[in-house]
């Protein structure tokens, strides 16, 4: 990639995140009412998309070669019981993220 | 002016102890995508103007392998719109509590509606006498202040640091599986976080790593839009 091409892609990831940020209070200006389907998706949504962005990570994760994704789920399960444990979100990423480190590094 | 003055300070004061997990946060974070970009190959420069003019953590460390990946700025649009989709959603949440904030801090507090922006200033309890504009305004840039120091150090001396930085990319699948955690334990019904896993899944499965997000955001957004019903009474009030 060219640096202009470097430029052009991350003012596109720029316009992107700015077009998400900015639309509802375009959309919904101060004093009208938001649609209820709209309310509706913004409870829900979320939910699924914090799923959608676990998945995301872990999608170039191969269970049929290599050491068949066994790091990254016991890195996951590491990092998830710490923080159903301690809900300590600092303490669990850190956790996750040395045990990963060294089980990719020292042990696979 | 001295009035002026009190009313920031005061509101800066009240908003700092807030901040401080997202101090202690981003500076690591912000670090470590730093430090992705550093050995990735990028100047310094990348995580300090990524950091400044995005502002958005998840889609900042995607945009590394947009940019080590072919040149598709379609495709970048595309991607960002829809890791950043979740963001539609915090702007709706804070409709009504950015409604009264004057016009010079509105943009800048919608410019910085991250994640963890988000979280304070739409659960925080702000003292009486507080101006709530200049509250929402120091949340949001001292957020922005950890995240591009840390980004900007990380990238700085990202190279220097003695120990091996394999396996430091997993501080972001760490980082969404904590805040799916957080989403889990706070909602009564787990409908929508599985359909997110499941849906993701399946499409991973079916459409591959490299084209699986488009299906897999209409699924999501059909499926729930089809039990708008049963699960618009079930999950109010929430």
């Amino acid at each position: 990639m060219t640096t202009n091409q470097q430029i052009i892609t991350i003012a596109m990831v720029i316009l992107g995140t700015m077009l998400t940020r900015f639309l509802p209070f375009l959309l919904f200006p101060a004093g009208k009412k938001t649609p209820k389907y709209i309310q509706y998706l913004g409870k829900v949504l979320p939910a699924a998309v914090f799923g959608l962005l676990v998945i995301y990570c872990v999608k170039d994760v191969s269970v049929l070669q290599g050491n068949h994704g066994i790091p990254e789920i016991l890195a996951i399960a590491l990092t998830a019981g710490l923080h159903l444990w301690k809900k300590n979100m600092f303490l669990s990423i850190a956790a996750g993220t040395l045990f990963y480190m060294a089980l990719v590094q020292f042990v696979f | 002016m001295k009035k002026k003055q009190h009313i920031a300070s005061r509101a800066l004061r009240a908003a700092f102890p807030k901040t401080l997990p997202i101090l202690a946060g981003f500076l690591f974070l912000g670090f470590s995508y730093g430090m992705y970009m550093n050995v990735s190959g990028f100047s310094f420069l990348y995580p300090l103007f990524m950091s400044l003019l995005v502002f958005a953590g998840s889609v900042e460390f995607v945009a590394v392998s947009m940019l080590l990946g072919a040149f598709d700025p379609v495709q970048a649009l595309l991607m960002t719109i829809m890791i950043n989709a979740r963001h539609l959603f915090y702007g709706i949440s804070m409709l009504d509590k950015y409604r009264g904030v004057d016009k010079k801090k509105k943009p800048y507090l919608i410019f910085g509606l991250c994640d963890e922006t988000f979280s304070i200033n739409y659960t925080a309890v702000i003292p009486e006498g507080i101006d709530r504009g200049w509250f929402y305004f120091f949340v949001t840039l001292l957020n922005q202040i950890y995240w591009v120091g840390g980004a900007t150090l990380g990238g700085l001396f990202g190279s220097v640091i003695p120990f091996e930085t394999e396996g430091l990319d997993f501080v972001m699948t760490a980082l969404f599986v904590v805040i799916f955690l957080d989403q889990w334990m706070k909602e009564k019904n787990h409908f929508s976080s599985l359909t997110g896993l499941a849906v993701s899944l399946i499409c991973l499965l079916i459409f591959g790593s490299d084209h699986f997000m488009i299906p897999a955001m209409i699924s999501i957004l059909l499926l729930l839009t089809l039990l708008q019903k049963p699960l618009g009474k079930a999950g109010e009030p929430a």
